[in-house]
C-alpha cells in the first residue's frame, strides 16, 4: 500500500492489524511521532490526516491509504514553525515525548479555525496528556502562536 | 555585568525534540522483539510453563547462573528480599514477568506471548499492610514470618515529659493511596550485540546508566568494558528494572539486537509503584499553639520486592526521618515500618513518601489551628524553624533558609481576607470554597554521607565531570549524571560558561552514555542541578585559573587584569583581547575534572490552593495555584518555573485524581488511563509562582534542589482546602486521593 506522508508517497506492506503510529514509525521512518498509550487517551501519537487531528494508535494503516498525513517531521519548514518557535520561547516542553502530539493537535485546530479563544485553546489541548509542563506554558504557546498566526 | 546565571536563556534541548528527531528508546529498529508473560495472579506456585513449538521463550530455568536482584541496607532490622529476573518457582504479585517470548516483530512477539500456556496454582494473598501484619497471615517470603521488612522507632528522652505538659493534644491519621509515576515514555530496552567486540550496547529508559551498567554486567558475569549503556530517559526509572537484565542475556544469548517496548498496561501493572502509606499523627500543643512535641507512627505498603539500589526501606525510612518537616516540633517519638505485600513493588517517584508526611504535618496543623480557634496560617508562623542551621531529632541539619518569608509571600499573594470575604459569600449562595495550605521543606542534592548513613551498600551521592576546552572555544562537560528532561544541558552550560568565560552554546554537555562519561549517579533526589553543577564549576574554575595564566602570558599582562568572558580573554580598560579559542589552540586544549560530595542542602516552600467543591457531584476544582518558594540561587528561571509547573500538577493529581486500585484477591483494576486518571488541562489552573533566593551556603553554586518540591507540597495543600470549604458540613477528608467517591462517603448524613 502507499502512505503519503508530509508530501511523500511510502509504499510499504502491512499486515492489516498494523496500526498508522506503527506504520509511521516502524515503516516509513518518520518516528516522530510517539506511541504512549495505544489506547486513544494520550494523543501522543496525534497525526493530521485530511485537516483533522487523530490519534494514530487508532487508525490502522491501510485506513489511512490515500489519505494527506502530516507528522511533526513535515511541521519545519527549515526554520522551525511559529508554533515550534512558541513552545521554545515559552519553555513548552520538557522530556519532548508529549510535544509532537501537541504541536500536531494544536496546528489542525488552528487551521481549522483561525481565530481560537484562549478558552477554545484550552479544550483543545486537554485533549492530550504531558506529565513534564503541568500544560501551563504549552496553553501560553499555542496562545502566543494563534495570535502571532492571527497578526501575519 | 552580568553573566549567565540566572537568566531564563531558552533551551538547548528543544530544537531536536520539536522537531521529532529526539532520540527516545523505542525508536531504535532491532532484529527480534521481546515480550513478557506475566502472572495473571498476585500469588500462587508455577507448576508448568509451556511455549508452543518453535517459540523461543525463556524462563527462570534458563536464568539460573543469574543471581536475583538484592539491594540490602544493613540496619533498621532490614530483611533483604530476593527478585529473580524472571519468577523462580513461585510468584508474588499481578503482572511479575515469568517467562519472556521473542519474535521477529513486536506483534509476533504478542502472538507468541498469548500462546504460552502458564498454570499457577493459586495462594492466599495479602494485598493490603493490614493483612500482611495480621497474626497467621500468609508469608510472602521466607524466613519473614511478619512481612515486615524493616522497622525503626526512636524517642528522644524528653519526649514523655514535654508530651505529658500539653495542654492541647490532636491526632489525625492520613491516607495516601497508592499511584503510579506514569511517565509517558513508558519502559524500554534495546539490547546489541556487536560480534566484532562482543560487547553489548543497553540503550534503555534509566537515570541511573551507570549504576544500571555495574548491576548488570555484574549479574551477567559480564566483563565491565562488554557492555555500554545509553539512557536517553524520562520518569519512574531510577530503579534496576529486571526486564533490562533479561534483554541483555538474550542479546548475549543470540548474538543480535534485541528490543522491548513496555506498553501502557504492563507499565501501570508491573512497573513501579509509590507511595501506599498510612501514617498517625499526634500534635502536643502548648496554649499559644506552639509545639511541645510530635508523635507519628507509619507504615507503608511497599509491595513484594525491593527496588535496587534502594531497597523497600526507602518510604517508610523517608517518612521516619523527615516527618518534622520544617516546624520545631520539640521532642519527637515515631515508628516506622514497612510491609511486604502481594503488589507491585513500590519505588522512588517524585518526592519519595514526603507527599504523605507532608499531608500528616499540614492537616495536623489545620486541626490544631481549629482546635485552638487560630489561623492556619498563625499556628505555622508559630512554628516554622527560624533559625538555622536547625538540627532535628532525628539528626537532619537544616541550612540556612527563610520558612516564615516564604510563607508570608504566598500569603500576600493569595490576599486571604478577599478570599475569606468571597467564601463567605459563596457559602450563602450553597457554593463552597476552600483555601488550604501547605509548608514544607526539601532535603535535597546530598552526598554520600546520607546514604551512609542510611546503611545502604550501594552509597551514591558524589558526581563527577570531566571538561575539556578545546581548540575552536568549545568546552566539552562530560557528565555522570543523566538528565532526562529537566534541562540540565542548559543550565550546566550556563554555569560553565560564567566560570570558563565562554558563551552557553559554546559548551557541550555530553551525558547519558557509559562509554562516554565517568561514573556517576544519574537522577534522583532532587541533587542533579546541585551536585552535577557543583563538580561543574569545580572542573570549570580550575581551567579558568590556567585559561587565566595562559592569556595573561599571551597578552603581557598580570593574571589579575584579565577579564574572560563570552569567548574572549581581554586586559581590563584596554582594547587587547584574544579569543578562549586561540588560547586553547597555542595551549594544546585544557582538560581537567571535578568531584563534588556534599552534605545536602534544604529548600523549601509554602503552596497555598484555592478549590470549589460541588457538594452534589462530589467533584472538586482547583481554581488557583500559588507557590511562594527557595531553591537558593536560580540558574535558570524559566526552567525552575517548569519544574515547578509540573510538580505542582503530579501534586494536583496525586490529591484529586491518580490511585492504583488492587481487588481484594490482588487483580489489578487500573491498567488503562481510562481507570487511572491523569489530569489534563483542563483540571491543572494557572499557577503563580514567587520565589525567595536564599543562597546556599551548604552548595557550590549556591543553588538547593526543587525537582520534587511541587509534588511534595500540593497534595496537603489541595487537601487543606477541601477540608476548609466543607468546614461548615462538619465534614473531613484526609485520603488522597480526594476522590468523588470517598467525598460522596463523607458527606453523606450531612446534607
Amino acid at each position: 500500500m502507499k502512505l503519503h506522508v508530509n508530501g511523500r508517497d511510502y509504499d510499504i506492506a502491512v499486515e492489516a492489524r498494523r496500526t498508522l503510529a506503527d506504520a509511521l514509525r516502524k515503516d516509513c521512518g518518520l518516528t516522530g511521532t510517539h506511541i504512549g498509550c495505544e489506547h486513544g487517551v494520550c494523543g501522543a501519537c496525534t497525526v493530521i490526516m485530511d485537516g483533522a487531528a487523530v490519534r494514530a494508535c487508532l487508525i490502522f494503516a491501510v485506513q489511512a491509504e490515500g489519505a494527506v498525513i502530516r507528522t511533526v517531521e513535515g511541521l519545519a519548514a527549515g526554520g522551525l514553525h511559529v508554533i515550534q518557535q512558541e513552545f521554545v520561547a515559552h519553555h513548552g516542553l520538557q522530556c519532548g515525548f508529549c510535544t509532537p502530539g501537541f504541536l500536531m493537535l494544536a496546528v489542525a485546530a488552528r487551521e481549522a479555525e483561525p481565530d481560537l479563544t484562549d478558552a477554545e485553546i484550552l479544550d483543545v489541548l486537554s485533549a492530550n496528556l504531558c506529565r513534564c509542563t503541568g500544560y501551563q506554558n504549552i496553553v501560553k504557546a499555542v496562545s502566543a502562536s494563534a495570535r502571532r498566526m492571527r497578526e501575519t | 555585568m552580568t553573566g549567565w546565571v540566572g537568566r531564563p536563556i531558552t533551551r538547548f534541548e528543544d530544537d531536536a525534540l520539536l522537531r521529532g528527531a529526539g532520540h527516545f528508546t523505542a525508536d531504535l529498529p532491532a532484529e527480534a522483539y521481546l515480550r513478557f508473560v506475566r502472572s495473571p495472579v498476585a500469588a500462587g506456585i508455577i507448576d508448568g510453563c509451556i511455549a508452543p513449538d518453535g517459540v523461543m521463550m525463556i524462563t527462570d530455568t534458563d536464568l539460573a547462573s543469574v543471581p536475583p536482584i538484592k539491594p540490602i541496607i544493613r540496619k533498621f532490622g532490614y530483611v533483604p528480599i530476593a527478585q529473580p529476573v524472571l519468577a523462580r518457582g513461585v510468584v508474588r504479585y499481578t503482572g511479575e514477568p515469568v517467562a519472556a517470548v521473542i519474535g521477529q516483530t513486536e506483534e509476533q512477539a504478542e502472538d507468541f506471548a498469548d500462546l504460552v500456556s502458564l498454570n499457577i496454582t493459586p495462594a492466599p494473598v495479602c494485598v493490603t499492610a493490614e493483612a500482611a501484619m495480621a497474626p497467621g497471615a500468609p508469608v510472602i517470603h521466607p524466613g519473614m514470618a511478619d512481612n515486615i521488612v524493616v522497622q525503626t522507632a526512636l524517642t528522644t528522652p524528653g519526649y514523655e515529659s514535654a508530651n505529658a505538659k500539653a495542654a492541647h493534644r490532636v491526632v489525625t491519621k492520613i491516607r495516601s493511596h497508592r499511584q503510579a509515576a506514569l511517565p509517558m515514555e513508558t519502559r524500554a530496552a534495546h539490547a546489541a550485540f556487536d560480534a566484532a567486540t562482543g560487547r553489548v550496547t543497553l540503550t534503555c529508559t534509566a537515570q541511573m546508566p551507570h549504576l544500571m551498567h555495574r548491576a548488570i554486567t555484574a549479574m551477567l558475569g559480564m566483563a565491565a568494558d562488554e557492555l555500554r549503556v545509553i539512557a536517553p530517559d524520562f520518569g519512574q526509572k531510577m530503579s534496576l528494572a529486571a526486564e533490562y537484565v533479561v534483554l541483555v542475556w538474550a542479546a548475549l544469548r543470540l548474538r543480535t539486537s534485541i528490543a522491548w517496548v513496555e506498553d501502557r498496561r504492563d507499565n501501570l501493572m508491573a512497573s513501579f509503584h509509590a507511595r501506599d502509606i498510612a501514617i498517625e499523627v499526634e500534635g502536643a500543643f502548648d496554649n499559644e499553639g506552639r509545639f511541645l512535641a510530635l508523635r507519628g507512627d507509619i507504615t507503608a505498603n511497599v509491595g513484594a520486592y525491593a527496588p535496587y539500589p534502594n531497597t523497600a526501606a526507602v518510604e517508610p525510612l523517608m517518612s521516619f526521618t523527615e516527618l518534622p518537616g520544617p516546624y520545631d516540633i520539640g521532642e519527637y517519638s515515631c515508628a516506622a515500618r514497612g510491609v511486604i505485600t502481594n503488589t507491585c513493588c513500590s519505588a522512588p517517584y517524585r518526592g519519595v513518601a514526603r507527599p504523605a508526611i507532608t499531608l500528616a504535618m499540614e492537616r495536623l496543623l489545620d486541626m490544631a489551628a481549629m482546635q485552638l480557634g487560630m489561623e492556619p496560617a498563625e499556628i505555622r508562623r508559630r512554628n516554622l524553624i527560624r533559625i538555622f542551621p536547625h538540627t532535628t531529632p532525628t539528626g537532619l541539619v537544616y541550612d540556612n533558609a527563610a520558612y516564615v518569608e516564604t510563607m508570608e509571600m504566598a500569603l500576600l499573594a493569595a490576599d486571604v481576607p478577599g478570599f475569606r470575604a468571597r467564601q463567605h459569600a459563596a457559602r450563602a449562595r450553597g457554593v463552597y470554597l476552600g483555601l488550604g495550605m501547605s509548608s514544607f521543606c526539601e532535603r535535597t542534592g546530598y552526598g554520600s554521607a546520607a546514604f551512609a548513613a542510611r546503611g545502604m551498600d550501594i552509597q551514591p551521592g558524589w558526581e563527577h565531570v570531566d571538561m575539556t576546552l578545546d581548540g575552536d572555544g568549545v568546552v566539552t562537560a562530560r557528565i555522570g549524571a543523566s538528565p532526562h528532561g529537566q534541562g540540565l544541558r542548559t543550565t550546566l552550560a550556563q554555569i560553565i560558561a560564567d566560570a570558563v568565560g565562554v558563551v552557553p552554546a559554546n559548551v557541550r554537555v555530553v551525558h547519558g552514555d557509559t562509554d562516554h562519561t565517568p561514573f556517576g549517579w544519574g537522577t534522583f533526589a532532587s541533587r542533579s542541578l546541585v551536585i552535577s553543577g557543583g563538580a561543574s564549576l569545580i572542573a570549570a574554575r580550575k581551567i579558568r585559573e590556567r585559561l587565566l595564566q595562559q592569556a595573561a602570558s599571551y597578552l603581557e599582562a598580570a593574571d589579575a587584569d584579565i577579564d574572560l568572558r563570552d569567548g574572549y580573554a581581554s586586559v581590563t580598560g584596554t582594547d587587547r583581547r584574544v579569543s578562549i579559542a586561540v588560547l586553547a589552540q597555542v595551549h594544546g586544549g585544557f582538560a581537567d575534572d571535578g568531584f563534588y560530595d556534599p552534605l545536602g542542602t534544604f529548600s523549601n516552600a509554602t503552596h497555598i490552593a484555592m478549590v470549589a467543591v460541588d457538594i452534589e457531584t462530589c467533584m472538586v476544582r482547583v481554581e488557583r495555584f500559588i507557590v511562594a518558594e527557595d531553591a537558593g540561587r536560580l540558574i535558570n528561571p524559566m526552567i525552575v518555573d517548569g519544574q515547578i509547573h509540573g510538580g505542582v500538577a503530579q501534586g494536583i493529581a496525586n490529591a484529586l485524581l491518580e490511585e492504583v486500585i488492587y481487588d481484594e484477591t490482588g487483580n489489578i483494576l487500573t491498567i488503562s488511563l481510562a481507570d487511572f486518571l491523569a489530569p489534563t488541562a483542563h483540571e491543572i489552573p494557572a499557577m503563580t509562582i514567587l520565589h525567595r533566593e536564599t543562597i546556599a551556603d551548604a552548595t557550590m553554586t549556591g543553588a538547593k534542589g526543587l525537582g520534587e518540591g511541587g509534588t511534595i507540597g500540593a497534595p496537603a495543600a489541595v487537601l487543606n482546602a477541601i477540608n476548609d470549604a466543607l468546614a461548615p458540613l462538619k465534614v473531613t477528608i484526609n485520603e488522597m486521593p480526594a476522590t468523588p467517591a470517598r467525598l460522596h462517603a463523607a458527606l453523606r448524613g450531612t446534607k
